[in-house]
């Protein structure tokens, strides 16, 4: 909803959308998940959605909107549907863009101005982007998830680390996870500083995508799977980084600032701004640990949550919300928690595995599909103060409301977080949950 | 938009790292439009406390740097979300400029097309000039795009380098559509090609709506 001044423009220019068909629009960041009879109550957001609404009507472009039952976030539908494919080329308006490279394509972020370029073009103007290779050759201990893989990758390079580069995620350790893991894996690229993030099409991809609405069929298929098969980088080439991460002993992850590079294993505790020599780098560790209201050497683990978000698009597709299911059966939340799904396929596959049960029984909220608590625009949001184990990717100040604190980690971590109300290793949730 | 050429003006000082485009411009204004109110939402959290009085501590509410239409950053300037209004916001409060050894990718991008010049410049040569103009408050930086050189009192002029289709564009206030459809011709073939080859985007069309 958020390119409504993308439209404008168009409108101001008198120009036209040049391949309408070549277009998805969605509604998802302002959407409410729950009681949807009541349509929007709040006028602006219903606002934003009309216009998306609007928009897409007057230029002819598909729309995945609310009482669509394929409706969903914006980096969730498409894979889901098929339309985002291994050499595509996928302008998104907005950041989390990324999320589509799992598949081999190449996708990133563009703005509003560039946005409508696109659509009055079907072009942008792009320079060659810088290569970085992040290696994973080992694959990751069972309990360790592509969530934490991308926590640990960004406190080690840093948020700007991936800055004016794609990223190409390559080895063993990447090959062994599912498509939805390497999704999660792509989406985080840019808390990286990188605005794409790609993984080489395997015979995973294609299984992935062969069957799905938009994907290819018959004969079509045989060429478009021959094509996206060539898709490999050669071997021996050369890129402008490499950064190796041994993962074979992978702990879960979880930030404690303010920057999804504030990060650390759970089984550590807060640092000390004291034993950072860089004066400026001490100074926004003293501000985020003053904002997040922590003290250096508490453990982790004794850290207590007020409340619980388990969704977005970076883990708000079916198998995050089956590990989810996998903690808490049989469990109960003690503190306030929220399911929201990435897609109302994901939410429909969930019930007809009989998860949502399991997320009741344990008395989580069951919502429906939207961007919610990632973002804070829809009316989902923290009250000041109140402290939120989230599997979304930004833990900004502000983030999921103004004075909310964010601690960000894997699904099956917020579910060990929601079933104990604190950070919990979700290794050790059967010794003390 | 308004071509860039050269532009003298007080210069803010920013000197976190990493300053990204929520905290430029919060999520929940998204939904606002575009009108006297915008610069408002710039830096929103930061100026104002929740009870909306101004925070003094912010260096924009400092009465020396209140005229700023420079901000000198740090690493990194304008990472995260690909939130335009964050671009859009800056501009409307005044800023025409931003000087940082480093910005979000897709920031500097919506910064071209909107008239504001992201100068990338070494980072001890952008802490000098932090330094300069937090020393000196209401010290003046001067900007001249055709020659890519910042100049500020008392330290030698700095080169910077810029895309030379990016400079093109903020030199002309150029309408990068316009230029863009002058090669409509060279698009149309294109497409002919690629959808030739690439078929399969594009003949079938998915399940029931
Ligand atoms: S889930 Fe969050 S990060 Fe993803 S598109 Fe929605 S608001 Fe953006």
């Amino acid at each position: 909803e958020n390119v409504f001044h993308a439209f404008d423009k168009l409108k101001r220019d008198g120009r036209a959308v040049r391949c309408p068909d070549q277009v998805f629009a969605f509604t998802d960041h302002y959407v409410p998940t729950r009681d949807r009879a009541n349509g929007i109550p709040d006028a602006e957001a219903r606002n934003m959605v009309e216009m998306m609404r609007r928009n897409a009507q007057e230029h002819g472009i598909t729309l995945f909107g609310l009482g669509d039952p394929r409706h969903g976030i914006l980096h969730i539908v498409p894979p889901e549907q098929g339309i985002t494919q291994p050499g595509a080329i996928i302008a998104g308006a907005d950041s989390h863009s990324s999320t589509h490279g799992a598949l081999g394509a190449f996708a990133f972020g563009v703005g509003a101005s560039e946005v409508a370029h696109v659509l009055a073009t079907q072009t942008l103007w792009r320079r060659r982007p810088r290569t970085m290779r992040i290696d994973v050759p080992d694959a990751l201990p069972p309990d360790a998830t592509a969530k934490d893989l991308i926590l640990a990758i960004i406190g080690h390079i840093g948020v700007g680390g991936g800055t004016g580069h794609v990223i190409e995620y390559t080895g063993a350790g990447i090959a062994a996870l599912s498509v939805e893991a390497r999704m999660t894996l792509c989406n985080m690229s840019i808390e990286a500083g990188a605005r794409a993030g790609l993984v080489a099409p395997d015979e995973a991809t294609l299984a992935y995508i062969k069957g799905r609405p938009y994907a290819p069929t018959g004969e079509a298929w045989d060429r478009a799977a021959a094509f996206w098969r060539t898709l490999v980088t050669d071997d021996g080439a050369s890129f402008d980084r490499e950064v190796t991460i041994n993962a074979g002993d992978l702990a879960p992850m979880v930030t404690w600032g303010t920057s999804p590079e504030d990060v650390l294993p759970i089984t550590d505790v807060v640092p000390d701004p004291a034993d950072e020599p860089d004066a400026g780098r001490r100074e926004k560790m003293e501000r985020a640990l003053g904002y997040m209201a922590l003290t250096p050497g508490t453990k982790l683990t004794d850290i207590a949550i007020d409340r619980v978000f388990i969704g977005s698009c970076t883990n708000g597709r079916i198998e995050d919300l089956r590990a989810v299911a996998g903690v808490v059966k049989g469990r109960a939340a003690r503190v306030a928690a929220m399911i929201v799904p990435g897609s109302a396929l994901v939410k429909a596959q969930a019930e007809a595995e009989g998860l949502d049960a399991i997320f009741r029984d344990a008395g989580f909220e069951w919502r429906d599909a939207g961007c919610s608590m990632c973002v804070a625009t829809n009316g989902d949001m923290l009250e000041p103060g109140e402290r939120c184990a989230s599997t979304s990717n930004r833990n900004f100040e502000g983030r999921q409301g103004r004075g909310g604190r964010t601690h960000l980690l894997s699904p099956a971590m917020a579910a060990a977080a929601a079933i104990t109300g604190r950070l919990t290793d979700v290794r050790k949730l059967g010794e003390t949950g | 938009m308004e071509p860039f050429t050269q532009l003298t003006a007080i210069a803010a000082p920013i000197e976190l790292r990493n300053v990204n485009t929520d905290m430029i411009f919060p999520a929940r204004f998204m939904r606002k439009p575009r009108d006297e109110a915008y610069p408002l939402y710039m830096f929103h959290d930061r100026r104002f406390r929740p009870d909306g009085t101004e925070d003094p501590n912010f260096v924009l509410n400092q009465p020396a740097y209140r005229d700023a239409r420079i901000i000198v950053g740090n690493a990194n300037f304008g990472c995260g979300s690909s939130r335009e209004p964050a671009v859009y916001a800056l501009h409307d409060y005044g800023f025409r400029a931003l000087i940082a050894p480093g910005f979000g990718d897709i920031f500097a991008a919506n910064c071209v097309k909107n008239g504001l010049l992201a100068v990338r410049l070494g980072d001890d040569d952008v802490a000098v000039l932090r330094a300069l103009v937090t020393e000196t408050p209401g010290t003046e930086i001067t900007i001249d795009l055709p020659s890519q050189t910042v100049s500020a009192p008392g330290i030698e002029p700095l080169t910077f380098e810029i895309d030379p289709f990016e400079k093109e564009c903020l030199v002309s206030g150029l309408d990068d559509i316009g230029v863009t459809l002058r090669g409509e011709d060279a698009i149309a073939a294109f497409e002919d090609s690629y959808r030739g080859d690439f078929d399969w985007l594009y003949g079938k069309r998915g399940g029931a709506a």
